[in-house]
């Protein structure tokens, strides 16, 4: 997800955080949006405890269960269904991916 | 006066090469990425200092922490209702050192120079940086509720740093006769973990309806309201009967004086609770170095750019977890954790000379009511115009969930438990 350095921005950067604050990068860094999921689910979705592992499943099994988290379909959830309606299907879609790929 | 003493070895590669203080670019240049200096290695400054060597090895990331073991707050709500021990809540710093290559300083950091980007400590010693992270958690505002200080502490334990002070206040626990009087004191927001009052006394209830079945819970609130108030209020009647009473604030709940000898309070109204075991929960502000690095507001909190947290008054030191003001987001281990991963990689984007990443945090506080019986509330957040916040959705547990569904979060809070503890010090459970 990095950009290569560029030497008028590491200028730039040196004097960051007051004329730039409140500046974003277009694209944003999937590892950003994944990083609160580790929390409960594990580094990289790892589980070390009760929650179940969400690394390495299908890219499709994922998603269903995350769109059936947002909708209110899934039977059995007890905090999913009230964290998932906080992401657009495209981060849906995103985390899915990257979880996939662990 | 403090000696100027510098650890080399702490600034790395670096220190060897530059008097990187005047040229913080040629230091990039000739190798190290940068240099970094966390105070405080709790849920926010572990986890910033571990995300940002995982985003890039490269930075030099020096951890400033006065404890050389971390005893958490979450779960020790469990020790105190005797379900755990307390070595079962404590970590090490072996994963940041060993696995991540942090250089770890044990030692009270004392002052900070802003505008010379060095952090002196009580030793003498002083850390250059180029980017300060500070995440030193809250200090307690002794002397605002009278008769309330650090000698008063010594008898009536506040018990809100985990540590002696948990110790302490089980002691009193088990000492007690039943039939005896616990009272706890419960400050106005914004406080460090809103839902932790509620949940000590649901798990001492807890402990006293197997061991001193006659005894007696009184909150003492200075609110009119708390966090997840009717399902707590629903699971002490359906576990506890009528064992916990709540007073609120306009019941006369707010304690003005500490009397720790007698252990007794009295109320706004003049009127005087006597107490077996006493547990003063007080008002708080930022951890002292906030102050000394001068980035906290009247409100003794420190206001950040929610996009980097670094913070508004002084440039290039981040202020995460319970020090800074993140509101909507709870002061939680969670969002300490969640804030220092935001943080970490908006400093290694900006050593990189990139824009940071459009931010995003979630935040889930669950509370035991009883070792079978959880409840949460989760939100996700989001940056808004320059704000933090609530994206859409969360809340907390339905109301009408039956004993499976509170038993299966209780489960997960342990998950939870197991989970943040793994990501932010390495601990296997
Ligand atoms: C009873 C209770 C229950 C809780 N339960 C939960 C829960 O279930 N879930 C949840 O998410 N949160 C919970 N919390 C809240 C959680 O403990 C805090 O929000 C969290 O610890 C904040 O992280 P932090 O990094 O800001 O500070 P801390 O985790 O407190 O870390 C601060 C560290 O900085 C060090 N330090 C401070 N100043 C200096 C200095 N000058 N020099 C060197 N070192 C310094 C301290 O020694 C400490 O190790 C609970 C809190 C309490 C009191
Ligand atoms: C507060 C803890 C918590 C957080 C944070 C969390 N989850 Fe979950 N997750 C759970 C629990 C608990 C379950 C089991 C279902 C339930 O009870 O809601 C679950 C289930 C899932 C499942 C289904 C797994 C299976 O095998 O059934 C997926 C997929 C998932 N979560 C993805 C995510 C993603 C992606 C994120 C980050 C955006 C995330 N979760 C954040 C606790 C959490």
């Amino acid at each position: 997800m990095r950009t290569q350095p560029i030497m008028a921005a590491l200028f730039a950067a040196s004097v960051i955080g007051f004329g730039l604050a409140g500046a974003v990068k277009a694209d944003s860094d999937i590892t950003v949006l994944a990083g609160t999921c580790y929390n409960c689910h594990g580094t990289e979705g790892r589980s070390p405890g009760s929650i179940p592992s969400i690394a390495g499943q299908p890219y499709a099994v994922l998603l269903a269960q995350l769109q059936a988290f947002k909708a209110g379909e899934a039977r059995n959830a007890t905090v999913m269904s009230r964290l998932a309606t906080g992401y657009t299907d495209e981060e849906l879609e995103a985390l899915a991916r990257y979880f996939s790929e662990q | 006066m403090i000696t100027r003493r510098k650890i080399l070895k702490s600034l790395g590669a670096t220190a060897l090469a530059v008097p990187a203080l005047s040229m913080p670019l040629v230091a990039r240049a000739q190798g190290a990425a940068g240099r970094v200096v966390v105070v405080g290695g709790g849920f926010g400054g572990a986890t910033a200092a571990k995300y940002i060597k995982r985003r890039n090895p490269d930075i030099a990331v020096t951890l400033v922490e006065a404890n050389s073991r971390f005893y958490t707050c979450p779960f020790s709500n469990l020790y105190l209702g005797g379900l755990r021990d307390f070595e079962s809540i404590g970590h090490s710093y072996d994963e940041l050192t060993g696995d991540y290559g942090v250089e770890l300083v044990t030692g009270w950091a004392q002052d900070v120079d802003g505008d010379a980007h060095t952090l002196t400590l009580a030793s003498g010693d002083v850390l250059e940086y180029d980017k300060l992270v500070l995440s030193p958690g809250i200090d307690i505002r002794w002397g605002a509720i009278e008769g309330y200080d650090e000698a008063a502490a010594e008898l009536v334990p506040h018990a809100w740093k985990a540590g002696p002070q948990t110790r302490l206040l089980r002691e009193q626990l088990e000492a007690m006769e039943d039939g005896g009087t616990f009272i706890l004191s419960a400050p106005d927001n914004p406080f460090r973990c809103p839902p932790g009052p509620y949940e000590r006394v649901s798990l001492i209830a807890n402990y006293f309806k197997t061991n001193k079945p006659n005894s007696k819970i009184i909150i003492l609130d200075a609110k009119d309201n708390f966090s997840k108030q009717g399902l707590f209020q629903a699971g002490w009647e359906a576990l506890y009967g009528d064992m916990i009473e709540w007073v609120s604030l306009s019941n006369d709940g707010r304690v003005v004086r500490v009397d720790a000898e007698a252990r007794e309070v009295e109320t706004e109204f003049g009127v005087i609770h006597k107490a077996d075991v006493l547990n003063v929960v007080p008002p708080q502000k930022a951890g002292a170095i906030a102050d000394a690095a001068g980035v906290t507001n009247e409100g003794g909190w420190a206001p950040v750019d929610p996009v980097t947290f670094e913070s508004r008054l002084v440039p290039d030191i981040h202020v995460i977890g319970d020090a800074s003001v993140a509101a909507p987001m709870p002061k939680s281990g969670f969002s300490a954790n969640a804030q220092g991963k935001v943080a970490a990689a908006a400093i290694v984007a900006a050593f990189a000379g990139e824009e940071p990443s459009e931010p995003s945090w979630a935040n889930t506080c669950y509370s035991l009511i009883g070792p079978e019986y959880g409840i949460s509330v989760a939100n996700v957040y989001k940056v808004v115009d320059g704000e933090v916040v609530v994206a859409d959705g969360g809340g907390v547990s339905p109301a009408d969930a039956d004993a499976e569904f509170r038993r299966r979060e209780a489960v997960y809070a342990e998950g939870w438990y197991d989970a943040i503890a793994n990501d932010t010090w390495g601990t296997v459970a």
